[in-house]
């Protein structure tokens, strides 16, 4: 619990201390809401378990800022998110990549139902 | 109240179950029916020694006694009675000492319920639940004492984390652990039927009863965890699949597997092997989800402190009683046959296809909560698994459950005709048709999932509500018809909130408003409030809609004194079942404050349909409880029979 | 039947996999540290104002042929003091320093500077944190080792302890 509670003063005291300026939602409806999808999406660095659309730390915000001043200038959701991949990593992305090492993860669903409905078949086979 | 009384009772208590353990355990190996007959009133003893150490503790918070260093830590004066109360259990040795407190409870409960399956039977559950609360009594005494002391003693404590500081979660950590240990008692129903050999209807009738009672709890406990989530967290979410969250929902959806499997074993003697290791499962789940929360190994907002020796002693206890469960799976699962046949078209098959989802739902959370730690631990990238990750592969598993929950009871035990059932499911797909036309054509919703949504729970709660409509119902099936129609609603309260969700963000002057379709929020005023333990900058909106007044909210941005900390209070306000939600931002230095506004509608059926869910689990057990009594007097004449079964 | 054995096992053996993966994760600290993925890559463009009476910084200062090390600020951040005089051990022994002020005010970092001293031949004042995206950094303090050409060539994440000092130096010297 202390070092939690340490933790969280030094998160909490510097965020008190920052200048900092509330969102501007973009004039175009339609891109605000490409972008807030895009932000739900995207994962805070600071304040781990949360996305950058909800979270309250100054990172978040800038995030947000470039994530809208990037959609205003006509870039494509998935451009934006592989402008912060190239930057952090796949781990900014809540969206698992779809690649050989994430095979078993994204094939999970399909391989469960297929052991589960082999083992109901031998069942019914008897 | 001395609080080395506290730490004494809770000596006992380990005393207690180490009898409790060791005794019948003995006593069944050397017929010795002195020592079986002590596991009875050890359980007892366990748990009325638990209380004395919890309402020792309770007490010394109650009068801030910061001499124990569990009040000091996460306590205060300036705290509110109530929250200095609860503040018992909003940290990691007192949230343990619950734990084994309902532990000891259940424990208790179970020595002193009648028993169908004969007082051997007894004696060998509650050596296995006497032999599970010692590993969390030598965690408490050895590596969590909540009666350390602290010498001196300071004057002021340092306060209790202010999220934690909220109605909801004075109730959701004791519902929680009411469900995760009374999945502890199906546990021990389980390595004990598979000691005892005595897998069958029987068995399966009574270890029902802790079951629906434990997965009921579990239901309310996560209903109400997701509830608190929506209001204090201020994001408007009310689900974040977060490893905590998974880790409550686990040992939920093998518990909701389980229910349904054991009433296969318990009409039909089928699915045995199967049901065992559900019931194995669940209370695993249950402790790994403790574990997760208390060892850091994963990433989440809720973590407890970390601790590697608390983490490694856990982990320890874990691979003891789970690997110790399974191995004995491993070992008698094979002597359980499968029990009876049954054809494809049958109840008993809708129960399987009910499994088969259902566990790989659990599965997809499981593999989901894991891989990220699993692909760095050998050398992979750093990847997330997040919302977005569940909800696709989820949602549609979902949807097709949805679907099979209306024709599944609809559907005869054995072997079952078909041709009824177009008649009977009309209601249901009418329904369907009607929520899909109206969310195309008059809602407007665009989406598959969105529409599909709306169409599965006009579908689920359709054909349920035309059970509820036959005579000659029993409490089994008004329970079960009424558990499923809380699915229904609640889907129907996660799609609409969804698809018809209306927001808007604004930087606004006092005297602006928001409009929103008919919704229409002006600020009043914007001051600077006080509460017992916090100061917080207020906003007044009067919200109307299509001109008449709703309500005035209040939104708030708190700062706590000690520890000192910052947080976003929103003000909602109710609207038939949906909501209104408001967040009060930053100031933007120019005299504008940023408003974040949310409508949400039907949002509230996503609880309500939680609640229904728990009411109609637990009615189910009506049937239980009058075929128990019948069954009891059998037992009674046929108990000899049992014990060479 | 003889082969249906394992199936009863299968859950034991699952269940050790998840102990043994959990077991290796014990003790970690629960925040996952998220590292730069640009190191390797040249730094994006950007241009800040001076600050504290310094010159401000520009992506092409970086480019001078000489490494640099790139220490990432802030007048509010508490481990940022705490490392002041690490930074000053670094410049005495010659390591060319330039600061980037994260999501700060030209009189805070002048204050800061005047009392934590200035180890610093540039300070560019970032006021809105944009040079963290840049960089890929995930908090401050941070320091980044780039190389004549401007490209990074290494990252250190939270405050210079007196330890990390022969790293940044060895870093900076590998970097030449």
């Amino acid at each position: 619990m202390k070092i939690w509670l340490i933790a969280l003063l030094l998160i909490a005291a510097p965020a008190a201390a920052q200048l900092s300026t509330p969102d501007q939602p973009l004039a175009d409806v339609q891109q605000e809401k490409v972008a807030k999808a895009l932000m739900a999406e995207l994962r805070c660095i600071t304040c781990q378990n949360q996305n950058i659309l909800d979270s309250t730390a100054p990172q978040a915000e800038t995030m947000r800022a470039e994530v809208r001043q990037q959609i205003a200038a006509g870039r494509q959701p998935e451009e934006v998110r592989s402008y912060f991949i190239e930057r952090y990593g796949d781990w900014v992305s809540f969206v698992p990549p779809a690649r050989e090492d994430t095979l078993l993860l994204w094939g999970a669903p399909l391989l469960f139902l297929a052991i589960g409905l082999a083992l109901v078949w031998r069942r019914f086979q008897r | 109240m001395s609080p080395e009384i506290g730490h004494f009772a809770l000596w006992l208590a380990a005393g207690a179950a180490l009898l409790q353990g060791i005794a019948p355990s003995i006593g069944l190996w050397r017929h010795d029916e002195g020592l079986v007959a002590l596991a009875r009133p050890a359980a007892v003893a366990q748990g009325l020694f638990t209380l004395v150490a919890f309402l020792v503790l309770m007490h010394a918070f109650y009068v801030s006694d910061f001499s124990v260093a569990l009040v000091v830590e996460n306590s205060h004066t300036m705290k509110p009675t109530m929250y200095r109360l609860t503040g018992v259990w909003a940290n990691h040795e007192g949230s343990l000492l619950l734990w084994v407190l309902v532990m000891a409870f259940s424990g208790a409960l179970v020595a002193l319920a009648p028993s169908a399956l004969g007082e051997r039977f007894r004696a060998r559950v509650l050596s296995v639940q006497g032999i599970v609360a010692l590993g969390f009594f030598a965690f408490l005494l050895f590596a969590s004492n909540p009666f350390a002391r602290v010498w001196p003693a300071p004057t002021e404590g340092q306060g209790l984390n202010p999220l934690l500081q909220d109605p909801g979660l004075t109730f959701h950590p004791p519902l929680l652990y009411a469900g995760y240990v009374g999945l502890s008692v199906t546990f021990a129903y389980a390595v004990a039927g598979m000691l005892e050999n005595v897998i069958g209807p029987r068995w399966a009738r009574e270890a029902r009863i802790p079951l629906a009672i434990a997965w009921a709890f579990l239901t309310l406990g996560i209903t109400l965890g997701s509830w608190w989530a929506y209001y204090e967290l201020g994001w408007g979410g009310w689900w974040f699949w977060d490893p905590v969250e998974n880790a409550s929902l686990m040992p939920w959806l093998a518990a909701t597997a389980l229910l349904h499997s054991i009433v296969v074993v318990m009409k039909r003697d089928a699915l045995r092997a199967w049901t065992l290791l559900l019931s194995v499962a669940g209370f695993s789940l249950a402790m790994m989800g403790t574990f997760i929360v208390r060892s850091g190994v994963i990433t989440s907002v809720h973590a407890f402190a970390v601790d590697p020796l608390r983490g490694v002693f856990l982990m320890v206890l874990m691979a003891l009683y789970i690997g110790g469960a399974l191995a004995i799976y491993a070992y008698a699962a094979g002597r359980v046959t499968e029990g009876k046949q049954f054809a494809l078209v049958s109840r008993e098959s809708t129960l399987v296809a009910n499994n088969l989802l259902v566990t790989a739902m659990l599965g997809v959370v499981l593999i989901g909560t894991l891989y990220p730690m699993a692909l760095e631990a050998m050398g992979g990238a750093q990847i997330s698994v997040g919302p977005p990750y569940f909800n696709r592969v989820l949602v549609p598993m979902m949807l097709v459950m949805a679907v099979l929950m209306g024709i599944a009871p609809w559907i005869g035990w054995r072997r079952s005709a078909t041709g009824h059932l177009s008649a009977r499911l009309l209601p249901a797909g009418i329904a369907a048709l009607a929520a899909v036309s109206i969310a195309l054509w008059v809602l407007g919703v665009r989406g598959l999932g969105w529409i599909l949504g709306f169409g599965a729970s006009a579908w689920l709660a359709a054909a349920s509500i035309s059970i509820l409509m036959k005579r000659g119902l029993t409490p089994g099936i008004i329970g079960m018809a009424l558990a499923h129609l809380g699915v229904a609603v609640s889907i129907l309260g996660a799609t609409a909130s969804g698809a018809l969700q209306q927001e808007a963000l604004v930087n606004m002057r006092v005297g602006d408003a928001i409009v929103l379709g008919p919704w229409r929020a002006e600020l009043q005023d914007v001051r600077p409030v006080a509460g017992p333990n916090w100061t917080a900058i207020e906003a007044k909106i009067d919200v109307t809609r299509h001109g008449r007044p709703l309500a005035q909210l209040r939104p708030q941005t708190r700062t706590f004194i000690a520890p000192p900390m910052e947080t976003t209070e929103s003000a909602r306000a109710g609207w038939r079942t949906g909501e209104v939600y408001m967040v009060l931002g930053k100031p933007d230095g120019e005299g504008r404050w940023q408003v974040h506004m949310w409508i949400k509608p039907l949002v509230r059926l996503i609880w309500w349909g939680g609640l229904l869910m728990a009411f109609g689990g637990v009615l189910a057990l009506g049937d239980r409880v009058r075929l128990k009594r019948r069954a009891g007097q059998a037992a009674h004449r046929a108990a000899p029979a049992l014990q060479g079964a | 039947m003889r082969g249906s054995r394992l199936v009863w096992l299968a859950p034991l053996l699952l269940f050790a996999g998840v102990i043994i993966l959990m077991a290796k994760n014990i003790g970690n600290s629960p925040e996952a540290i998220v590292r730069s993925h640009m190191v390797g890559k040249p730094v994006p463009e950007f241009a800040f104002a001076g600050s504290a009476g310094l010159p401000g910084l520009q992506t092409a200062d970086l480019r001078s042929g000489q490494p640099v090390l790139v220490n990432l600020f802030a007048s509010w951040c508490v481990p940022c003091a705490i490392e002041a005089p690490q930074l000053e051990e670094l410049r005495r022994k010659g390591a060319p320093l330039v600061g980037l002020a994260i999501r700060d005010s030209n009189e805070n970092i002048t204050a800061f500077v005047g009392k934590h001293g200035n180890p610093f031949s540039r300070i560019g004042l970032d006021t809105n944190g944009v040079s963290m995206l840049a960089l890929g950094a995930s908090g401050v303090p941070e320091t980044y080792v780039v190389d004549g050409r401007g490209v990074i060539r290494f990252q250190h994440i939270g405050e210079i302890r007196p330890e990390h000092v022969p790293v940044l130096l060895r870093e900076l010297e590998k970097a030449r």
